[in-house]
């Protein structure tokens, strides 16, 4: 029987499916179609300092083999989350990934302090929401800036930090090594392609927003691509996203280099697809003759 | 809420765009005027779920009751789903109409509007047609008119063309009627429901109105589809409630349109 144990960051999860923060909201919404203790982990809607109201509506828009969202990041904040989401999720026996947003460095840092005394496995930082106006992916997109954030956050925190990138970049290699540079313990690729639809009758956006961010299988291939150089740039760990409906697509992001695999808009397809996309890792695994999952992580790569 | 696979009973179409759906229904499932059905097409490169009303539910199945919106949409794609397809969806979704209230209400008077009638006609069958209706089409391509007519509610029509019933809206059909409107529960497009908020709160009128708003992962998780509240609910702690599960259904005076 194949073993889907893994190791990240020091942490061990029981296998290496995660959802991606925002699709999922913090797992309660999502625990009426999934045993969430089947999880690998729950990664959570960005998480701020203060409730934040997020953007105006129309926030989403069906694309082809995908969608466009300028929600914004709407969330009740630390206080909330500590008090209601953070203590439902513990029971949960899951692993849990809590993802931080913020306008700025200090509020960025107001919410790793608030997180560093509770028994989450690992923050994920967001520096790379391209629907807000102020932080998000101002600090995500140039190499120094992300080292400069990176070590600010690690210097508050003993917990795990995972900075999650953007793909709104020239080279997402430089990116992954501002983050290991700043002392990253691992990096999640890839967030949303920033995307715009017009609604040719009324000669308008059809996203309050103008723009918004591109998710879904439509650009699963993007992914593949930026965690394989990801995984040949740096040597921390990742977790892959963008795109992932099938244990197809799990699959080809573990052998391009991600330690765990996180599955975004697709539960919006289907509220149960994590939980067949664990099933399919297995009978993959079985089939191929893989006993450990570890085995396959970056298996593409030549490098050693 | 649930996600299962359903099949399909029955489909056909009422007028040129609109379409009557029957799916697989158990009958011990509870389901309340006003809540709503998550449909999953088959094609997968239409990734969201389609939030459609419930017009109705009885021995046979769930009805549902939906416009074909364009040509290339997912509405036409379900359009061409035949007898003994399989459909996956969820629910029934979402907080709908006090039905107990109403049924303790006098001069309940329901508005639908388009594609607002379907949800309709399940609350007047649910009040046991003790109610008026005002029903409002864009032309003389009427529909579900009649079934309004046979639970015994009083029927008002209104058109934007003035084919059929009063020119004008639903809000021009109880003006022409001088209706003594107790209660209203309203489903349609939003400036319709704007309409008849100021309505209600310029007389002092209780209000229920269904809103629609782009939707997403359809079960309370993405905060695509919120509303504007006039005040900090519990959930977001902002004041933006999710259409999908916070309502469809509010009291007028909880949101901003």
């Amino acid at each position: 029987m194949a073993d889907l144990n893994i190791t990240m960051c020091g942490r061990n999860f029981k296998n290496p499916i995660t959802v991606a923060s925002g699709t999922f909201g913090s797992g309660m919404e999502y625990s009426e179609f999934v045993d969430l203790s089947r999880l690998g982990a729950v990664t959570t809607k960005g998480v701020s300092s203060v409730p934040w109201e997020g953007n105006p509506v129309p926030r989403v828009a069906e694309t082809p083999s995908g969608m466009l969202n300028a929600i914004g990041l709407q969330n009740p904040g630390i206080d909330v989350f500590l008090q209601r989401d953070l203590p439902f999720l513990q029971q949960q026996d899951t692993g849990i990934i809590v993802n931080v947003c913020g306008h700025s460095e200090d509020e960025y840092l107001q919410v790793v302090e608030r997180l560093d005394d509770t028994d989450i496995d690992m923050m994920e930082i967001n520096i790379s929401c391209p629907n807000v106006k102020a932080g998000g992916i101002t600090f995500g997109t140039d190499p120094k800036g992300v080292e400069s954030i990176t070590k600010a956050i690690k210097a508050h925190t003993k917990k795990p930090v995972i900075m999650k990138l953007s793909p709104n970049v020239t080279s997402i290699s430089d990116i992954a090594r501002g983050a290991e540079a700043g002392g990253a313990d691992g990096i999640s690729l890839i967030n949303t392609i920033t995307g715009m639809k017009i609604d040719i009758r009324k000669k308008s956006f059809v996203l309050a927003n103008k723009t918004g961010g591109l998710s879904g299988p439509a650009i699963h291939p993007v992914a593949v691509r930026m965690v394989y150089e990801a995984y040949e740039a740096v040597s921390i760990p990742i977790i892959g996203m963008g795109g992932v409906a099938t244990c197809e697509d799990a699959v080809e992001l573990i052998l391009a280099g991600a330690t765990m695999v996180a599955v975004g808009c697709a539960n919006f397809s289907n509220p149960k697809v994590s939980i067949e996309i664990i099933e399919g890792l297995v009978a993959y695994m079985d089939e191929m003759n893989i006993k450990n999952v570890s085995d396959m992580v970056g298996a593409v790569h030549d490098k050693y | 809420m649930e996600h299962k696979t359903v099949e399909i009973i029955s489909q056909e179409k009422l007028t040129e765009d609109i379409m009557s759906l029957w799916i697989s229904w158990e009958p011990d499932e509870a389901v309340i005027p006003g809540q709503f059905i998550n449909v999953y097409l088959k094609d997968p490169s239409r990734m969201l779920p389609r939030p459609i009303s419930i017009c109705d539910v009885t021995d046979k199945g769930l009805r549902m009751v939906y416009r074909i919106t364009g040509a290339a949409t997912g509405t036409k794609e379900l359009s061409g789903y035949k007898p003994k397809e399989k459909l996956r969806i969820t629910g029934p979704v979402g907080r709908g109409y006090p039905v107990e209230e109403l049924k303790n209400s006098e001069n309940v008077v329901l508005m639908g509007g388009g594609i607002g009638i379907p949800p309709m006609l399940y609350l007047a069958k649910s009040l046991g047609g003790r109610c008026k209706a005002v029903l409002g089409y864009r032309d003389s391509s009427t529909f579900l008119k009649e079934e309004f007519d046979a639970l015994g509610c009083r029927v008002l029509l209104s058109s934007d063309d003035g084919s059929v019933g009063v020119h004008g809206t639903v809000l021009d059909a109880i003006a022409a009627d001088n209706t003594d409107c107790g209660v209203i529960c309203a489903c349609g497009p939003k400036p319709m429901l704007r309409g008849i908020k100021d309505y209600a709160s310029s007389r002092d009128i209780k209000a229920y109105i269904s809103l629609e708003e782009r939707m997403a992962c359809g079960v309370g998780a993405c905060l695509g589809c919120v509303t504007k509240t006039q005040k900090t609910d519990d959930h977001s702690r902002v004041k933006n409630a999710r259409v999908c599960v916070d309502g469809p259904v509010f009291l007028a005076g909880e949101v901003a349109l």
